[in-house]
């Protein structure tokens, strides 16, 4: 029987869904947690939100370790009488590693690392990547980040206006569509903007996404300020065998995907050849096809056939800029910027990029202005200019409709300084 | 030496970041890294990836809470040690992967994670969220600890995959369906290319706590964070500097709330939940796409939520009668057109519904073409 009686949220041990009460429950039983209460009194104060239907959580205040701006969110609860285990409750987010692999001895040492300092409560992960440790105290802070440093080598991640800690797909660690090394990438670059990512100096958050092919599995398009997503320039593979043992049947479409429900034999003309998006593709009933030249790389078709079609061997990423939920201005998707790049260590050409980028928003971003709104306040020509790229059609959807020009001065034969009396000579008022 | 707390800059480490990812992969993965040839899903949950090695990796994917206690992660190691050589791997998802070097090895696995259950009778391990069904929704902190949400989120989660249970662990659907949850607007859970979203949004605009709010707040700070200007600076009766806002402007955003504790906009019945459609992110046939609003609100229903509950198993399950193969949700509504996706789901369409915020015009339709 727990510290306080959780009718509704019993509720939520019902169905086969793994119950995160259930959960909680066994952790305030067995758990050996430093803040003993905290596992009963977040079930507590839970309990409450379900009646009030109002969260029981404040605002931050400013915590964290010596020396770093962001890493530690602070949290109080409003009812700290009540509920004294959760009082103080501030969240500590560990740097993930790429891809989210661990050794087991690294995660118990993580458990016995956070019940000592902690609620023993987690996040197995935030949104953005992290490895979340939910619930601790101030002057828990310090021991934990010195323990987690000296005994485990291993570092807090981002909060605030700062370079939040990037995150990758799985990549080429157990994925044939890898067009580049998403880990590696995802990893050099946190190192090496560990100041940006520790010390805010940002007008607000900026996010690395890392995917590695159009999938996009890490939704670096929907959710990164910078997002880097796998593509090749020449042309698939084909193994002409597979594409024909698809059509006779003896393999199944999409890798199995579709295998609990019966949508009749695989008709390689309806399934592939007509939904690819420009009409590249052609099937004589003995070879397939693919005008390479004229594909815009969106997976479908090696999506479809997998043992069949393979990724070019051409290899880069495109760079999209922009992304972000819709606080404030609405909504966006990150822009093609640069359609292609070559994405290998060390990575310079992209730390190049990143850098302008950088530079311009911290001069020009406003307070809590994400740098997808900053390119639209300000144009995407002006951003173009400092990112020293040139105009592409492939950056637009289509050209502009409206003829409103923002000529350049020095675009214009003979510039702008006219004379009006030389005009009045042969224009008379 | 442990910690000195009177000397705390001593033997100080910072800026190491995250552990090496090639430290953690296990052995099969580090040796055809950048190898593999193709993958096949061999029942829903269940993968191999194949190497051109001629090396195999079987991959067991579970849904897993992304609320988890220590106690839960230990149970994780010790399936992992007992099967997998002490590696195991989470997805962005919050799904977990056991990986073994074997067929051989599979069936043990699967039969151990079949086994464990809560004492209350939850699975602890379910297993799926491959192909063309729903896998794992990702969300946000919710009641359980964040400050400005509008709903839960476990809570809201949990009752929500209990009713999608049997498309986790099936693939029926004609393409993977994404559900995400952002209990509110600032979206941490970044809901807005989802195939079915469910979001916390708010319906009272905020109230001022005035006699505390210069003390707590930088007003201009306040009234700057509106984004359509609806907060103006105002005096109390005690004259005291405060703030005021217009109403009829306020959009419930909560970017205000965000900036100054003293204007709090959560209510009981004010707040609740927005259902939005048709989003995604893979560059598949079509392009990435937003989701859109299709119910503008449901009202908080703890425990279970069951009229959000019921919305979104019926929009799966109309989508999944009505869509062809390899359509996802969002290209199936464009295609069949949204006044048909209305009368299919049987959804009633109101104002709320049309956009009328910065980008509103790209939304409204330009043409004759219509459907009766």
């Amino acid at each position: 029987m727990g510290k306080h009686k959780t009718p509704m949220l019993d509720e939520l041990e019902k169905g086969p869904w793994p119950s995160f009460v259930s959960d909680i429950k066994q952790q305030a039983e067995k758990g050996k947690q430093v803040l003993k209460e905290a596992p009963d009194d977040l079930l507590g104060v839970l309990e409450l939100s379900f009646e009030d239907r109002v969260t029981h959580w404040k605002h931050g205040g400013i915590v964290g370790v010596f020396g770093y701006g962001g890493g530690i969110i602070g949290r109080y609860c409003d009812q700290p009488q009540k509920f004294p285990g959760v009082a103080h409750f501030h969240t500590v987010r560990v740097n993930q590693p790429a891809s989210k692999f661990y050794t087991t001895k690294f995660l118990r040492s993580m458990c016995d690392l956070w019940e000592s300092h902690g609620s023993g409560l987690t996040n197995m992960h935030g949104s953005t990547g992290d490895l979340v440790l939910l619930g601790t105290t101030t002057d828990h802070l310090e021991p934990l980040f010195f323990d987690m440093t000296h005994e485990m080598n291993q570092d807090l991640g981002g909060s605030g206006s700062n370079l939040r800690t990037p995150a990758c797909c799985l990549g080429r660690a157990r994925c044939q569509f890898a067009c580049y090394d998403t880990q590696e990438a995802c990893y050099q670059m946190t190192m090496e903007y560990q100041d940006e990512l520790h010390r805010p100096a940002f007008p607000y958050k900026f996010k690395f996404k890392f995917d590695g092919c159009p999938n996009g599995c890490v939704a670096s398009i929907a959710r990164s300020d910078m997002s880097v997503i796998g593509l090749w320039r020449d042309n698939i593979r084909i193994d002409q065998a597979a594409v024909k043992a698809y059509v006779g049947g003896e393999l199944k479409p999409n890798a199995g995907a579709h295998a609990s429900r019966d949508w009749g034999k695989f008709d390689i003309n309806k399934e592939v050849i007509n939904l690819c998006p420009t009409g590249c593709m052609a099937w004589d009933g003995s070879k397939l096809d693919i005008n390479d030249k004229e594909c815009v790389k969106c997976m479908h078709c090696l999506n479809t056939m997998p043992r069949a079609l393979r990724i070019g061997v051409d290899t880069g990423a495109a760079v999209l800029f922009g992304a972000k939920a819709p606080i404030l201005e609405g909504a966006q998707m990150s822009t093609l910027t640069v359609p292609f790049m070559k994405v290998e260590a060390p990575f310079e050409e992209l730390k190049e990029l990143i850098e302008k980028v950088w530079d311009w928003w911290m001069e020009e971003g406003k307070n809590r202005e994400r740098l997808g709104e900053l390119i639209q306040r300000k144009s995407w020509q002006e951003f173009l200019r400092v990112i020293e790229k040139d105009p592409d059609p492939r950056m637009v959807d289509e050209p502009r409709s409206n003829p409103y020009i923002f000529w350049k001065e020095e675009e214009v034969e003979g510039g702008w300084t006219r004379d009006i009396n030389a005009y009045r000579e042969k224009h008379p008022r | 030496m442990p910690y000195d707390p009177s000397d705390p800059l001593k033997d100080r480490i910072t800026d190491i970041g995250p552990r090496y990812y090639k430290e953690f992969v296990p052995p099969v993965i580090e040796k055809n890294y950048g190898k593999w040839l193709y993958h096949d899903i061999l029942e829903p949950g269940v993968l191999v990836h194949v190497s051109e090695t001629g090396d195999e990796v079987y991959t067991v994917r579970v849904g897993g809470c992304r609320l988890m206690s220590v106690e839960h992660i230990r149970e994780i190691c010790d399936i992992a040690d007992k099967h997998c050589g002490g590696y195991v791997r989470f997805t962005t998802r919050n799904n977990i992967e056991f990986m073994v070097d074997g067929k051989d090895k599979l069936k043990p696995l699967v039969d151990d994670l079949k086994s464990r259950k809560f004492p209350a009778g939850s699975n602890k391990f379910p297993i799926g969220g491959t192909g063309a069904g729903v896998t794992n929704i990702v969300h946000t902190q919710g009641w359980a600890h964040c400050h400005t949400p509008a709903i839960d989120a476990s809570g809201v989660v949990k009752a929500v995959m209990d009713g999608v249970y049997d498309d986790f662990g099936s693939m029926r659907l004609p393409a993977p369906v994404r559900i995400s949850l952002a209990c509110c607007l600032n979206m941490c859970g970044a809901v807005h290319c989802s195939d079915i979203a469910i979001l916390g949004i708010h319906r009272k605009p905020p109230m001022i706590d005035s006699e505390w709010i210069d003390k707590l707040c930088e007003l201009p700070l306040a009234i700057a964070a509106c984004p359509t200007a609806a907060i103006k600076p105002a005096k109390t009766a005690s004259g005291l500097k405060a703030l005021e806002v217009n109403a009829d402007r306020c959009m419930f955003c909560g970017n205000c709330y965000t900036m100054c504790a003293a204007m709090p906009l959560a209510d009981d019945v004010g707040s609740g939940v927005a259902i939005l459609v048709g989003g995604k992110l893979s560059n598949r046939m079509s392009k990435p796409k937003f989701s859109k609003v299709v119910i503008p609100f449901i009202p908080n229903e703890p425990p279970r939520w069951p009229t959000t509950v019921e919305a979104v198993k019926n929009i799966l399950d109309v989508y999944a009668k009505d869509a062809k193969k390899y359509e996802r949700l969002g290209d199936w509504a464009a295609r069949i057109g949204w006044e048909r996706f209305f009368e299919k789901t049987n959804l009633p369409f109101s104002h709320h519904l049309i956009d009328d915020y910065r980008f509103a015009y790209t939304t409204w339709r330009q043409s004759t073409q219509a459907k009766f």
